[in-house]
């Protein structure tokens, strides 16, 4: 059976997503980055310098499944956002945006509205725009509405390895929206990953969980495998959770009721 | 107007001294097993009952820096701008009654520098002068920061402290943090230190993060000068500070350095000494406080020290500094405003580094972030 995330015009069919930071070294990204077969990375654009064509980082990530998703982490306004995304189409030769603009860098919690600015006038400017945003149900149908072709809503602060927290607005969210719900940051551990896909998530984003790891390969395989799961159960349809135990011999049959 | 001295003026010195030295290890303890610590635990755990706990403080710290930060070290250099000053600090080499060759970098001579600290690798660079604000004054710095803005990603500042409007320009400029240290919190102590000059302003200097913070810089570094006074106290008040910064400016981000008096061309020594354990314990104690804030290990500290802080909390670090205006390659033999201990290339701290299993990051900010602001 296939199962083909679409995103604007690109296909994936990992629903794995990944990050380049906190790794110990470029070697280590890359070799976790392909175990997990991911096939959309996340890179700063501050962290690489794109004037140099030796750059440690980018040349790590050449590989032909690899597609970049450059983002503009260290922006604090829509006008920085918007600048940064065309500095990095020009540098690395994608439309494509993760568009960050966490003005408080202390939990990198995104501004709600500079981020809808920047989206609007970005998609505008022919832009595939990935928002990174909190778990709140109107402004990802506002986003929608502006033409972000997913949303990515945070299931913890980033980097803070706590899960899903926002599940009950990731439903919601989940429920209403026309296009790919990607869930980012705050994925700690692969059930939390497989949690997330069984909700009904398109995709997921994992970066610290991976990075941080003792074994970032290992890690890498076990996110993987855990979105992999996730999504095949949430296809198959979950059993209904029941508060009570449900007896398979009943005790009032007796009563032919 | 509300600024830190507010908040300042609401503690003193004497009784939290009192405080921190009748801490218990039982004390200790129970901050220990808290997730959150705030600034009343802090003072637990930089007291002298907390040295028993400084392994576990160790490792807490590690986990902390790595879960925030990665398994990464970011690498700056300070570029000595000018040695002239108008202070009288006593424990600076730099001194205005110190008599020395005094120098101020011509533009020739800037990119002379920058060319040298280019091939080192660097691509965030920490300029310094003195305080002489007719020869080094925000002109100077602002025609400075235009001569090498395209030589560099991230531009900080260690000079006098400016007006708000004066930080505005610079910001404009393309300045990406500035770096000024209360030196002591001790009113009375700070005085005698410095004893003439604009300096001598206690209260212009303590409020100059507020005037950043206003101006909206992207990054604030503080710390206090450990050797003039009870070096306890004196990072208390400097969590302090920290807190209230985060609060009230909070899309700054923070840094703090941890300077320790070393021997110079000045006449005083150390008053209060503070030992490699009493700064491997106010490290850490300052990343169990918070654990975004960046922490700076310049190279005032030794081989030995540096090559095993890596692991405790640090989140960057200098290397093969220079602290005389023209001493990468213009005039070598200029007098240094402190002596450097660390003295290796920044290729054999890179290994080092390296070795340890940590990411050198040459690059964490996109210069073109501050043009549009």
């Amino acid at each position: 059976m296939t199962d083909i995330l679409k995103i604007a015009d690109k296909t994936f069919s990992s629903r794995l997503f990944t990050g380049t930071g906190k790794f110990s070294n470029s070697q280590v990204m890359r070799d976790a980055i392909i175990a997990s077969k991911s096939e959309l990375v996340t890179v700063a654009l501050k962290r690489v310098d794109i004037a140099d064509e030796s750059d440690d980082m980018l040349l790590h990530l050449k590989a032909n499944h690899i597609n970049l998703l450059p983002n503009t982490s260290g922006v604090r306004t829509a006008k920085e956002a918007v600048f940064a995304a065309q500095l990095a189409r020009e540098a690395l030769e994608t439309n494509w945006i993760k568009l960050e603009i966490h003005p408080d860098p202390k939990y990198l919690l995104p501004d709600p509205i500079e981020t809808l600015k920047a989206a609007e006038e970005l998609v505008k400017l022919g832009f595939i725009v990935m928002p990174y945003i909190h778990a709140d149900p109107v402004l990802c149908k506002r986003l929608e509405q502006v033409g972000a072709q997913c949303v990515m809503p945070l299931g913890a602060p980033i980097g803070s390895n706590k899960g899903l927290k926002t599940m009950d607005f990731l439903e919601i969210i989940i429920e209403q929206s026309n296009v790919p719900v990607i869930v980012d940051a705050g994925i700690g551990a692969p059930s939390h990953a497989a949690y997330a896909m069984e909700l009904g998530a398109d995709a997921v984003l994992v970066n610290t969980a991976i990075a941080v790891s003792q074994n970032p390969i290992q890690m890498g395989i076990a996110f993987k495998k855990a979105v992999q799961a996730g999504r095949m159960a949430y296809k198959a349809k979950l059993a209904p959770a029941k508060k009570q135990a449900e007896a398979s011999s009943p005790l009032t049959s007796f009563l032919n009721l | 107007m509300t600024t830190f001295k507010n908040t300042f003026e609401k503690y003193d010195w004497d009784i939290l001294e009192n405080e921190i030295y009748s801490i218990t290890e039982n004390d200790v303890r129970d901050v220990l097993l808290k997730d959150k610590i705030d600034l009343q635990d802090f003072k637990k755990l930089i007291s002298p009952a907390a040295k028993p706990f400084l392994e576990e403080m160790a490792q807490r710290s590690h986990q902390l820096t790595k879960k925030r930060f990665g398994n990464t070290m970011q690498m700056f250099i300070p570029m000595y701008l000018s040695n002239e000053c108008q202070n009288i600090c006593t424990y600076c080499g730099f001194s205005m009654i110190n008599k020395i060759k005094r120098k101020t970098l011509s533009d020739k001579e800037i990119i002379d520098e920058v060319n040298h600290i280019k091939k080192l690798g660097y691509n965030h660079i920490l300029l310094v002068t003195g305080e002489a604000n007719q020869k080094v004054g925000v002109s100077y710095i602002k025609h400075a920061i235009d001569l090498i803005r395209n030589h560099f990603s991230n531009i900080s500042i260690e000079v006098q402290p400016m007006d708000q409007d004066e930080y505005e320009t610079l910001i404009a400029a393309g300045l990406y943090a500035v770096l000024v240290y209360q030196e002591t919190y001790h009113k009375n102590t700070y005085k005698v230190h410095h004893p003439k000059g604009r300096k001598s302003n206690f209260d212009y200097r303590l409020d100059t993060p507020d005037r950043l913070g206003k101006a909206g810089i992207h990054k604030i570094g503080i710390g206090a000068l450990f050797g003039l006074e009870d070096w306890r106290v004196d990072s208390f008040y400097t969590a302090l500070h920290l807190k209230y910064l985060q609060k009230t400016y909070w899309k700054t981000t923070y840094s703090i350095s941890f300077p320790r008096l070393r021997p110079h061309e000045g006449d005083v020594q150390p008053k209060v000494e503070m030992t490699d354990a009493d700064l491997v314990q106010l490290i850490c104690a300052y990343r169990m406080l918070d654990q975004d804030v960046e922490l700076s290990m310049s190279t005032r500290e030794s081989e030995v020290f540096r090559n095993n802080i890596i692991k405790l909390g640090i989140t960057s670090m200098s290397a093969e500094s220079k602290t005389n205006p023209g001493g990468y390659s213009v005039e070598a033999d200029s007098l240094e405003q402190f002596e450097i201990s660390d003295k290796r290339s920044t290729n054999e701290i890179k290994n080092m580094i390296e070795r340890q299993g940590y990411q050198v990051v040459w690059k964490d900010w996109e210069k073109n972030y501050s043009e549009t602001i």
